[in-house]
């Protein structure tokens, strides 16, 4: 229920920025989820779904899209999908790179030099893409 | 795109009474030992606690306190495991004894997402162990910790002390609340030593910490910890710091 804790921070966002806006009611909410995080999307959506419940966001329309995580190497330049070496790692990492992406670095290096040097370009984590209200 | 995580920071921190940041500029002053003595200390005298330990690169609160396996409890977000009556938080339960080498952007990332997930609930302090440099660790703090309060930690070398001047001053211009310098390592021919730069920032100098052979068998049994002289100078600390905090729950 870590997902909890992000959407909490993507609700409170929300209102804060349709508040913000003086706005009436938010119709639409876009999150982008970065594979990176590994969110998962049902427990996530539920508790979005939960948290806007007596807000002026009760009846925003939710959309979540998710972003390939792509990881380049500093070393050598070398770009690659986070996908490709997902299955390589045990459910342990998954769960630890779910709770902080950043621990990638601990488990993860270059597929081309072997180097753990390397950014995240896309699809690190949650971030709110946009919002619509009236 | 928004980083919506900043905004629960606030909320998650919003039921802690005192919130202390372990500086020193300089690195091998001790903060980390402090930093978890102290929170031992307070946790020993019936204060709900907590210890942050935001040295990415080399955490060590996990060891001082001797933490064995860790199960992390969910909860809308992660209840930080309790030892010897202190609620930790750590790279080091997600990174497990594996090198985490971060460039600048990654490390606030890291740091913002302990902040956003960690659920500390009411505590009467929250000890914080920063690195050392005056990089992003301490910056987003300050940036992000607005009531955090400072406790400086310089030895009585002229290297340690000239890093802490720099921290001082940093501290001195952002506005940020400074609780007061503390020396550690202090030998008797320098014990003090170290006052007159306290007075230079018009900081309150909190006291010596005596350089104790012993302290270093005691790392990882709080047991042993209690018995030596580090700990009775860090509880002098400890109850200039109690002062003014009502701890009726």
């Amino acid at each position: 229920m870590h997902e909890w804790a992000l959407a909490e921070a993507v609700v409170t966002t929300v209102l804060k920025t349709a508040e913000e806006e003086n706005a009436r009611e938010v119709l639409e909410i876009k999150v982008v989820l970065g594979e990176l995080q590994q969110i998962d999307i049902e427990v996530f959506k539920f508790a979005l779904t939960n948290l806007v419940k007596d807000t002026i966001a009760e009846k925003a329309q939710i959309i979540l899209e998710i972003e390939p995580a792509i990881l380049k190497c500093n070393s050598c330049g070398y770009k690659w999908k986070f996908s490709e070496v997902l299955e390589k790692l045990d459910e342990e990492v998954r769960e630890a790179i779910h709770f902080l992406p950043e621990v990638s670095h601990a488990y993860i290096k270059c597929p081309n030099c072997g180097s753990v040097d390397f950014d995240v370009i896309k699809g690190r984590g949650v971030y709110l893409k946009s919002i619509k209200v009236r | 795109m928004i980083d919506p995580r900043i905004s629960v920071i606030e909320k998650r921190f919003s039921e802690i009474k005192r919130i202390i940041s372990v500086v020193s500029g300089k690195g091998g002053v001790g903060k980390t030992v402090i930093a978890s003595t102290l929170a031992l200390s307070l946790a020993k005298n019936n204060y709900r606690t907590g210890l942050f330990d935001l040295d990415f690169y080399g955490p060590g609160c996990h060891i001082v306190l001797g933490v064995g396996k860790v199960f992390l409890e969910e909860e809308k977000g992660i209840i930080p495991p309790k030892f010897h009556g202190v609620s930790l938080m750590s790279i080091e339960f997600f990174a497990k004894d594996e090198p985490v080498a971060m460039r600048g952007t990654e490390v606030t990332d890291a740091l913002i997402e302990l902040m956003a997930i960690t659920r500390w609930g009411p505590l009467d302090f929250l000890i914080i162990d920063l690195p050392p440099g005056l990089g992003e660790e301490v910056l987003d703090v300050i940036r992000l910790l607005r009531n955090t309060e400072f406790l400086v930690v310089t030895t009585p070398s002229k290297l340690s002390m000239m890093v802490a001047e720099k921290l001082l001053k940093l501290l001195k211009r952002v506005g940020a609340n400074i609780l007061g310098l503390v020396e550690n390592m202090a030998l008797t021919h320098n014990m003090g030593s170290t006052k007159p730069l306290a007075e230079k920032y018009q900081v309150e100098f909190l006291g010596s910490i005596r350089l104790d052979e012993k302290l270093e068998a005691a790392i990882g049994v709080p047991e042993k910890i209690f018995e030596t002289i580090f700990f009775k100078d860090i509880q002098k600390i400890f109850e200039k710091l109690c002062k003014g905090i009502n701890t009726d729950r």
